[in-house]
């Protein structure tokens, strides 16, 4: 069955002022596929997520979310921006901030009965509805990744950004982040930002390497001649899918 | 201390009730704006904004008694120099690429230079110490009706985009993509702001009216967990702290603009202390 993709960057080029970030990039997302986006530190996978969401516009070339332009599409995204230097102190509880997804342009006052619920059904999809009254501020790395994962999903999206889900976070909340994650691809369309290789393999179908120029690979295919060629310079894999004894390996 | 209700009680001395009742009319207006001000972190702007309303009022001085515009009132001058600077900020804030801080000194310095000039070159003695500090002997029972109308107006506004604003301060981008018009919203604030640093300045004047802005909501800001409760929390103390203000200025006359802050000042260092000393306890 052949379907619209839900996102096509077709030939897009960006350039903060004279230095290009991004060069001709082309691709596209089918709707329910799970899709990461890795690369570099500067390498432009902020920008392409921006860009996706109609925050910047690109240079030149054309991007097609949901088959409108990024501006008239971004209310049927769900997007979770990259570590948020919030104000620890503002006064916000869990709830206020998932409740954020169910804004709109219109509409005054209070929140509806039903947008309350929406905003705590995402809650308790993330497994964070018994913090919903505690003050934001106050939550671990972890919790406050969650409610913000929470907040996008309160936007009810077609397609779900999340832009470094586990940073900042411990190993075992990861673990949790990447089961949860994993349960949600089933349901929407999520693309991933990470510099997490690690993550990588174990959610989703294809990965998208961005440093200035996009390279598509099947997870299967990722290598460590793929990674050096996306990072660009010496870099030591560690295999978690392998286990030596505590001496390490003998190497012959 | 007994003097201030004896006073306040005499039909024949009216200028302390009015006094009384524009300040706690005024608190609710500073409680509900100080606080998205403080939360949104720009209470330089509203600094800004303060001084820039200066100019207006040595403008409307001086158009009034040298061409006889007896409609212009201070108050008015105030009001239009107040929306005139919010809008100028704010647009400028949203189209500076870079140093709009540098713009917004420059507008705070200018307007408040222009105000002086104008003060200096008006007919008659006026003293531009009462507009900058306040002087609660100028408040007339018509300004009382123009400080409910504003008043009622702000906090109107303030409420009724709860959460538009809370979203606008907490998060500008994520609300953007919500749909939420951010810029627009970021105006009405600024305008907001503006119009309720005019309700205090014939209380505590231009350069003290910060204090009232920022001191409650930052007391107010270690006691809540919602932003609706720093609302009401810093519109009773900045309540108490105009009634406490005016009661101890009242006895030794003192200027009663600077006692009101002095008691806001010192409120917030003990609250701090008292806070620190806590904290060391409990570890």
């Amino acid at each position: 069955m052949v379907t619209e993709p839900i996102l096509i960057f077709d030939n897009v080029s960006f350039a903060f002022d004279d230095k290009e970030v991004l060069s001709n990039v082309s691709f596209s997302v089918q709707k329910h596929e799970s899709i990461c986006m890795v690369g570099p530190n500067g390498g432009g996978k902020s920008t392409l997520v921006k860009l996706a969401l109609g925050l910047l516009q690109p240079c030149s070339g054309t991007i097609t979310v949901l088959g409108r332009a990024p501006e008239k599409a971004r209310r049927k995204i769900g997007y979770m921006p990259q570590y948020l230097q919030y104000d620890q102190r503002f006064p916000v509880t869990v709830l206020d901030v998932a409740l954020m997804g169910r804004l709109s342009s219109h509409g005054f006052g209070f929140f509806s009965k039903g947008n309350r619920q929406i905003a705590l059904k995402a809650l308790a999809e993330m497994g964070v509805a018994d913090l919903a009254t505690r003050p934001f501020g106050a939550l671990s790395g972890g919790q406050r990744q969650r409610v913000l994962i929470a907040r996008a999903l309160a936007c009810e999206p077609e397609l779900l950004l999340l832009d470094e889900p586990t940073a900042n976070v411990d190993p075992a909340v990861e673990n949790q982040l990447v089961e949860i994650l994993h349960t949600l691809a089933a349901k929407i369309t999520v693309l991933t930002v990470t510099h997490d290789l690690g993550f990588v393999s174990q959610l989703v179908d294809r990965v998208i390497c961005v440093n200035r120029f996009v390279k598509i690979h099947p997870t299967s295919e990722i290598t460590g001649e793929i990674i050096q060629d996306i990072y660009g310079g010496d870099l030591k894999m560690v295999r978690h899918d392998h286990c030596c004894s505590e001496q390490g390996h003998i190497h012959d | 201390m007994t003097d201030f209700f004896i006073t306040l009680t005499d039909p024949a001395i009216p200028f302390l009730r009015y006094a009384l009742i524009a300040g706690l009319l005024a608190s609710v207006a500073f409680g509900v704006i100080g606080s998205y001000v403080v939360v949104k972190r720009i209470t330089y702007i509203a600094g800004a904004i303060a001084h820039c309303v200066l100019g207006g009022i040595g403008a409307a001085l001086f158009f009034s008694q040298r061409y006889g515009l007896h409609w212009l009132t201070p108050m008015m001058g105030a009001i239009i120099a107040a929306l005139a600077a919010a809008l100028v900020i704010g647009l400028v804030t949203i189209h500076a690429q870079e140093r709009e801080d540098s713009i917004i000194s420059a507008l705070w310095v200018t307007g408040m230079a222009a105000g002086i000039m104008f003060m200096a070159k008006t007919p008659g003695y006026i003293d531009p110490m009462s507009y900058l500090f306040g002087n609660i002997l100028m408040i007339s029972r018509q300004d009382l009706w123009v400080i409910l109308g504003l008043d009622v107006g702000v906090i109107t506004l303030g409420l009724l985009f709860y959460h538009k604003m809370l979203a606008v301060c907490f998060d500008e981008e994520f609300a953007r993509l919500r749909g939420v018009h951010t810029r627009f919203y970021f105006l009405i604030l600024l305008c907001l702001t503006a119009l309720t640093i005019v309700l205090m300045i014939r209380i505590v004047g231009i350069v003290l009216v910060i204090a009232l802005f920022s001191l409650p909501a930052a007391i107010a800001g270690h006691f809540s967990c919602r932003l609706w409760q720093m609302m009401a929390i810093s519109t009773l103390l900045s309540m108490f702290f105009v009634t406490a203000g005016l009661a101890v200025s009242y006895g030794p006359n003192l200027p009663s603009g600077p006692t009101i802050v002095m008691i806001a000042g010192l409120s917030y260092l003990l609250t701090m202390a008292a806070r620190m000393i806590w904290k060391k306890e409990q570890e």
